[in-house]
C-alpha cells in the first residue's frame, strides 16, 4: 500500500549550503535579482528593455527637447521648414511654455487672472491644514473650504457684482475648469452620496427602491451618456426658454455621476458597522437623525476614507470627459491647441499630451499617496 | 411605579401623538418621496412634450426604420448608407462589444502578469510593475487614448512611405502605417468547415481526457501526460484534417491601390488606439486587484501546501488561486464593467461604437431623447448581464469552500 | 387622515405646476429679457463664428446676431452667444435655450419640417467641396475613388459624401470625427487623403494649416449648402425679424448704403431709401415688424451692409479671401436678393 504513494518523499534532499550573506551588494543582487535561472532571465530582459527605452525617453523629453522659441519653426526640422537637423525628434516644451497661461486658465481675461489665482491660493491655504491630522479647528476649516470657498469662488470667478467685470463661463478653461468641476463634484457628491446610501439601507420600500434604481441606473451607464443627457436633454426637460449655463450642466452631470459611486462606497462603510452600534443607539433613545449623525456615520465614513479618496481620484480623471461635450478642461484645451497653426508640428501632440498627463498624474498620485497615508494612520488607531 | 401602571394599566399602549408614530411617519416620508419623484418625472415629461411640440417634433422610435444615409468605416456586418438607422445601431453595438471583449482579454492577461510581477521576489521586475501601475492608474483613460491616437499611431509611416516600401520589397505582406495595420486576409475554401469541426472535436476530446486524467490521478496518484495528449488533440487533429482536405485556405494580400492599400485585412488606428488604451489602462487596475487577491490568502496556506509535499506549481494552481479568486472576482467584475463603459470613449477618436453611431443618428434625425434612452438601456442591460454572469461565476467559485 | 394629506399634497403640486403658455412669441420674450441668445459655432470657424482671445465674437453668422440685436434694441452688444457643436445645436434651439441658430447650418427640407425649424434668409450660399494635399496630384473629386475622406459626423456633409461617391460608383473610406478640430488634426497627420466640408469651411480650415499652400480645394462642388439662420417653427413674428434683419443688410448694399454714409443717406431723395431707413413721415415698416422705426439704420450702423460684412469676415479684407461668387448681389451675378422693402 505505502509503496504506491508516489507523492510521499522517501529520500531526503541533501543539506543546502549556508546562505550567502545579504549584507553585501553581490549578496543582495543574488537574492533579489538572480535567485533562480528564471529570475536571472527576467532581470536581464527587464534591464535590456530599460536600456532600450530609458535613454531614448530621456533624450526625447530633455536632452533633445526644445525649450525656447516663439512659434512652430523652433520645433521643426530642416525638411519641415525649421532649423533643426533632419531626423530630429524631441519634446517641444517651448510650445507648452507659450501656451501655459491658456492651459491653466483657458481664455479667462488676462487682466483678471488675479481672481482665479486668489481662489487657487485660498484653496491651497484651506486644504493643507485640513489634510494635516495635527492642525486644529477641523470643523471651521471644513466649513470654510466646503461652503464658504465655493460661494466666494462663484462670486469672484463669474463676476458681475461688486464692480467686478462679468466673465462668462465660455471663457473659462484649462486646469481651472478641471479643478472646479472636480471640487464641486466632490462637495456635492459627498452629502448626496450619504443620503443615497442611507436611502438604500432604509426600511421604507419606496425610498429604498428609488435609491437603488437611481444608483444602479447611473452606475450602469457610461459617464459620457450622463454628460450627453445633462448637456443635450436637460434643457429639453426644463421649462421652455430656460437657459442653463453649459458649465452648470456639466457640473450637474459630473455630480450626479459621482453621487451614485459615492453612495456605494459609503454603503460599504455602513455595512461594516456592527449591528450592536445601531442597537446601542436605539437603546439610548436616539432618533434616526441623531443615531446616524452621532453614532453610525462618523464611524462608517472613517472606515471608507480610502474608498472616498479613490472615488475623488476617479472623478478627477473623469472630468476630462467634458472634452467630448466640447468644453475646454485641461485635456480639451491642450487638444484644441494642436490645431493652432502657430504650433503645428509633428511633436506638438505628444508634447502636449505628456504635459497634460503629467499634470493629471501629479494630482491623482498625490491623492492616492494621501489616501494610503490615512489608511495607515487609521490602521494604527484601530490597533491601539 | 407609574411606568408599571402605565404598562399594565388598561391594556392599551400609551397614547402618543400621531406625529411621533413611527409607522405613520414612515408612510408620510415614503409618500413625500413618491410625490417628489412623480412630480419630477411629470415636470420633465411635461416640459419635454411642450418643447418638442413647440418645435413640431414627433417622438417615438419609428425613425429607426428610416434610411441612415451615412457610411460607417468599421463594420462587421453588411452595412451601406442605404441601411436603416436601426442597422447602424447594430453595427455600433457590435463594434462596442468587439473592442470591449478584446480589451477585457488583453487587460486580464497583462493585469495578471503585472499583478504577480509586483509580488515577485525579483526586485527589478517588482519595481517596473509598480511604476507601470502607478503611471497608468493616475492618468485619465481619455488621455491614454489620445496618447496612442495622436501621439503614437499618427507618427507611424504614412501610406506613401508604405507604397515606396512595397516598391522596394515586393514580397512584403504585412504593413504598419498611420492608417492601420495591413495584413493578409484568409479566404476559406470548401471543406474548411471540417477543419473547424475537427478543432471543436479536438477541444472537446481534450476536456474529456483532462477530466479522465484528473480522476485517474486521484485514484492512483499517477498523472497521465495531459499536456502532450491535449496538444496533439487540439492542434494535430485539425492540422491532419486540413492536410487531408487539400489545404482549403488561401490569403488575400494587401497591395497598393490609388490611395490606400487594396485587399487584405486592416485594423484601423481608431480601433488600435482604443484597444491599447483600454487594455493598458484597465490592466493597471486589474494588477492591483490580483495583487490584493493573492496577498489576501494567508501565507500559512502556502506553507501548509508545501508541508503536504505539493510543488510550487500545484500549490499556486490548487491552493492559492482558488482562494485568491474569491477575493478577486467581485472587484474584477466591476473592472470589466468599467472597460465596457469606457469603450464609449471611442467617440473621441471616431471609432464607430454605439455612442459614436448613436451621436451621428441623434444629429441627423434630431431624436435626442430616444437615442439617449437607447444608449442607457443597452449599457444598462450589458452591465446587468455581466453582473449576473459574474455573480453566477462567483457563486460557483464560492462552492469550492466545503 | 394621512391619505387626505397626501391627496392635498399631490393636488397642490399638480396645481403648482400650472399650465404654461403654449403660444410661442420669441420676439416678446427677447424684448422682455433684453438680449438675443444666439447659437454660434463653438469650434472657432474663422469667418463665420469665432472668438478671439479676448472673448469677442466675429464672423458672418455673428454679424447676423448683432444685426438682430441692433434692430430690436438699437444696440448690437445685446447678444449673448452660446457656442454650439454640431451635436448640440438642434436640441439647443428646440429647448428654447437659444433664440436663434446662426451656426453655418444648412437649410434642408427635413430640418425645416421634421426637426421643426424655420429657415428663410440665406446668409451664405455654400456648397460642399474637397480639399487634398497638392502632392497627391489629384485634380478632380472624381479621381478620389478608394480614398480615405475625413468628415465631421452628424452633418449634411456626411450624407452628401456618401451619396456623391455612390452615385459616381466610387468607393471611399469615411474617417468620421466628432469635432472639426479632430478632423483637422487627422487630416494634418495624413490619416486621410481628402477633407470634405462646406467650401467656405475648407478655406477657413486651410488657413489654419501649417502650410496653406500645400493644400488645394478641388473644383467640384458636390452639393447645395444654403447656410441660414434657423428659428423654431410657428413663430412667424420672430422669423420675420431674423429674416428681415438679413434682408436689410442685402438691401443696404443694393441701395449703396454703408456704415460710413448711413447718416447722409437718410437725407436721400430716393423714396425707397427713405422708406427703408424709416425717414418717411408715416412709415409703419418698423412697427409692423415689431421693431423701432430706425431699425435698418441701427443694423447698418452696427455691422455695415451685407457686402461690408462679407468682405470683413470672409472676403478680400479677411485672411480667407473668398470671392463673392454665388453670394454677390442678384444684379451682379449672384443669388443674394432682398425682397422689396415697402
Amino acid at each position: 500500500m505505502a509503496e504506491n504513494i508516489t507523492y510521499v518523499r522517501d529520500q531526503f534532499i541533501p543539506a543546502a549550503q549556508p546562505p550567502v550573506s545579504d549584507s553585501t551588494i553581490v549578496g543582495w543582487m543574488r537574492k533579489n535579482l538572480f535567485a533562480t535561472w528564471t529570475d536571472s532571465a527576467m532581470t536581464i530582459a527587464a534591464l535590456v528593455a530599460l536600456l532600450y527605452f530609458l535613454p531614448g525617453a530621456i533624450d526625447w523629453l530633455f536632452l533633445s527637447a526644445v525649450w525656447t522659441g516663439e512659434n512652430r519653426t523652433a520645433c521643426l526640422t530642416v525638411d519641415q521648414g525649421g532649423a533643426l537637423p533632419s531626423g530630429w525628434s524631441g519634446a517641444c516644451w517651448a510650445y507648452v511654455g507659450d501656451r501655459f497661461v491658456q492651459f491653466m486658465f483657458g481664455s479667462y481675461p488676462r487682466d483678471q487672472l488675479w481672481r482665479p489665482l486668489l481662489i487657487g491660493g485660498l484653496f491651497v491655504a484651506l486644504l493643507v491644514p485640513l489634510l494635516m491630522p495635527r492642525a486644529p479647528r477641523k470643523g471651521l476649516n471644513a466649513i470654510l473650504l466646503l461652503v464658504a470657498l465655493p460661494i466666494l469662488a462663484y462670486v469672484l470667478l463669474l463676476g458681475g457684482h461688486f464692480g467686478l467685470s462679468h466673465v462668462e463661463t465660455t471663457l473659462w478653461g484649462g486646469l481651472m475648469v478641471t479643478l472646479i468641476l472636480s471640487f464641486v463634484g466632490i462637495v456635492i457628491s459627498l452629502p448626496a452620496g450619504i443620503l443615497l446610501a442611507l436611502g438604500r439601507r432604509s426600511q421604507m420600500p419606496i425610498v429604498r427602491t428609488a435609491c437603488i434604481s437611481f444608483i444602479e441606473l447611473i452606475r450602469g451607464v457610461p459617464l459620457i451618456t450622463v454628460l450627453f443627457m445633462a448637456s443635450v436633454l436637460l434643457p429639453l426637460f426644463l421649462e421652455p426658454g430656460n437657459n442653463i449655463d453649459k458649465f452648470l450642466r456639466a457640473l450637474i452631470g459630473v455630480s450626479v455621476f459621482a453621487s451614485a459611486y459615492m453612495a456605494e462606497v459609503i454603503r460599504g462603510g455602513l455595512q461594516a458597522i456592527p449591528k450592536g452600534q445601531y442597537e446601542a443607539a436605539d437603546a439610548l433613545g436616539l432618533n434616526y437623525f441623531h443615531k446616524m449623525t452621532f453614532v453610525v456615520l462618523p464611524q462608517a465614513i472613517k472606515l471608507v476614507i480610502p474608498g472616498i479618496v479613490n472615488t475623488f481620484i476617479g472623478m478627477f480623471k473623469d472630468t476630462s470627459l467634458v472634452t467630448i461635450i466640447s468644453m475646454y478642461d485641461l485635456l480639451g484645451i491642450v487638444k484644441a491647441s494642436f490645431g493652432d497653426s502657430g504650433w503645428i508640428t509633428p511633436v506638438t501632440p505628444l508634447t502636449g499630451l505628456i504635459f497634460a498627463g503629467f499634470t493629471f498624474w501629479i494630482f491623482c498620485f498625490g491623492m492616492s499617496r494621501y489616501s494610503a497615508f490615512v489608511e495607515r494612520r487609521l490602521d494604527k488607531s484601530h490597533k491601539r | 411605579m407609574a411606568i408599571a401602571q402605565a404598562r399594565t394599566g388598561d391594556g392599551e399602549p400609551p397614547k402618543v401623538s400621531l406625529l411621533y408614530n413611527p409607522a405613520l411617519r414612515s408612510y408620510v416620508y415614503q409618500i413625500l418621496t413618491l410625490v417628489l419623484i412623480v412630480w419630477v418625472v411629470w415636470y420633465a415629461w411635461h416640459n419635454a412634450t411642450q418643447n418638442l411640440a413647440r418645435a413640431n417634433m414627433t417622438s417615438g422610435f419609428g425613425f429607426l426604420n428610416s434610411r441612415a444615409g451615412f457610411d460607417i468605416a468599421q463594420s462587421l456586418i453588411a452595412y451601406t448608407s442605404d441601411s436603416t438607422y436601426f442597422r447602424a445601431l447594430q453595427v455600433g453595438l457590435l463594434n462596442t462589444l468587439v473592442v470591449a471583449a478584446c480589451s477585457i482579454v488583453t487587460a486580464t492577461i497583462v493585469g495578471l502578469l503585472v499583478g504577480i510581477g509586483r509580488l515577485s521576489h525579483n526586485w527589478l521586475v517588482a519595481r517596473l510593475c509598480t511604476v507601470y501601475v502607478e503611471i497608468f492608474r493616475n492618468i485619465p483613460p481619455l488621455l491614454v487614448i489620445f496618447f496612442w491616437y495622436l501621439g503614437v499611431l499618427a507618427l507611424l509611416p504614412t501610406i506613401r512611405t508604405i507604397f515606396q516600401h512595397v516598391k522596394d520589397n515586393p514580397g512584403a505582406i504585412f504593413f504598419i502605417s498611420n492608417r492601420g495595420i495591413y495584413m493578409p486576409a484568409p479566404i476559406f475554401g470548401d471543406g474548411f468547415g471540417l477543419v473547424v469541426a475537427a478543432f471543436v472535436a479536438g477541444v472537446l476530446a481534450a476536456i474529456a481526457f483532462t477530466v479522465w486524467a484528473n480522476a485517474r490521478q486521484r485514484a492512483t496518484g499517477n498523472r497521465p501526460p495531459v499536456l502532450m495528449v491535449n496538444l496533439a488533440l487540439i492542434l494535430l487533429l485539425p492540422f491532419v484534417v486540413f492536410l487531408l482536405m487539400g489545404m482549403p485556405l488561401s490569403f488575400d494580400y494587401p497591395v497598393p491601390g490609388s490611395f490606400n492599400m487594396k485587399g487584405g485585412m486592416v485594423i484601423g488606428p481608431e480601433f488600435l488606439a482604443l484597444y491599447l488604451a483600454l487594455s493598458l489602462y484597465s490592466a493597471s487596475f486589474i494588477a492591483e486587484i490580483v495583487r490584493a487577491g493573492i496577498r489576501g490568502v494567508p501565507g500559512g496556506q502556502t506553507e501548509a501546501s508545501y508541508a503536504l509535499g505539493l510543488r510550487p506549481g500545484p500549490t499556486t494552481r490548487l491552493v492559492i488561486l482558488p482562494q485568491a479568486l474569491r477575493i478577486i472576482i467581485p472587484p474584477l467584475t466591476s473592472q470589466y464593467l468599467n472597460i465596457i463603459k469606457n469603450s464609449s470613449l471611442a467617440v473621441a477618436v471616431g471609432y464607430a461604437d454605439l455612442v459614436a453611431v448613436g451621436g451621428t443618428i441623434l444629429n441627423q434625425s434630431g431624436h435626442s431623447i430616444e437615442i439617449i434612452a437607447i444608449w442607457m438601456a443597452i449599457y444598462l442591460s450589458i452591465s446587468l448581464l455581466t453582473s449576473l454572469f459574474m455573480n453566477w461565476f462567483n457563486a460557483k467559485m464560492a462552492l469550492v469552500e466545503r | 387622515m394621512a391619505k387626505k394629506i397626501v391627496t392635498a399634497l399631490v393636488g397642490a403640486a399638480v396645481l403648482g405646476m400650472g399650465a404654461q403658455a403654449a403660444q410661442a412669441d420669441t420676439l416678446s420674450d427677447v424684448k422682455a429679457k433684453g438680449f438675443v441668445q444666439c447659437g454660434v459655432n463653438g469650434s472657432n470657424l474663422a469667418g463665420f463664428g469665432a472668438q478671439d482671445s479676448a472673448g469677442n465674437w466675429s464672423g458672418l453668422d455673428v454679424d447676423l446676431c448683432k444685426a438682430v440685436a441692433a434692430a430690436i434694441f438699437g444696440d448690437a452688444t445685446k447678444v449673448k452667444y452660446t457656442p454650439l457643436s454640431a451635436k448640440d445645436r438642434f436640441p439647443a434651439l428646440q429647448s428654447g435655450e437659444i433664440d436663434m441658430l446662426a451656426r453655418n447650418t444648412t437649410w434642408s427640407t427635413s430640418r425645416d419640417s421634421q426637426l421643426g425649424f424655420d429657415f428663410r434668409a440665406v446668409t451664405y450660399y455654400d456648397g460642399q467641396g474637397f480639399m487634398v494635399k497638392k502632392e497627391l496630384g489629384v485634380k478632380s473629386a472624381l479621381e478620389l475613388s478608394g480614398a480615405s475622406v475625413c468628415v465631421q459626423s452628424g452633418t449634411t456633409t456626411e450624407l452628401n459624401l456618401a451619396d456623391y461617391f455612390r452615385s459616381n460608383n466610387m468607393d471611399f473610406k469615411p474617417v468620421v470625427f466628432e469635432s472639426q478640430d479632430e478632423a483637422d488634426a487627422a487630416y494634418n497627420a495624413g490619416r486621410c487623403d481628402a477633407y470634405t466640408t462646406d467650401a467656405s469651411g475648407l478655406y477657413s480650415i486651410r488657413l489654419k494649416m501649417a502650410n496653406p499652400d500645400d493644400h488645394m480645394v478641388l473644383p467640384e462642388i458636390i452639393s447645395k449648402e444654403p447656410l441660414g439662420a434657423a428659428v423654431r417653427q410657428n413663430d412667424s413674428k420672430w422669423l420675420d425679424v431674423v429674416s428681415w434683419s438679413h434682408y436689410a443688410l442685402v438691401a443696404a448694399e443694393e441701395f449703396g448704403i454703408t456704415q460710413a454714409n448711413v447718416e447722409e443717406m437718410k437725407k436721400s431723395a430716393n423714396p425707397d431709401i427713405k422708406r427703408f431707413l424709416g425717414e418717411e413721415a408715416d412709415s409703419t415698416l418698423g412697427a409692423d415688424l415689431g421693431l423701432p422705426k430706425d431699425w435698418a439704420v441701427q443694423i447698418i450702423k452696427a455691422v455695415g451692409n451685407y457686402g461690408e460684412s462679407f468682405e470683413r469676415n470672409v472676403g478680400q479684407a479677411s485672411p480667407l479671401k473668398i470671392d463673392r461668387g454665388l453670394n454677390a448681389l442678384w444684379n451682379k451675378g449672384g443669388l443674394q436678393y432682398a425682397p422689396p422693402i415697402r
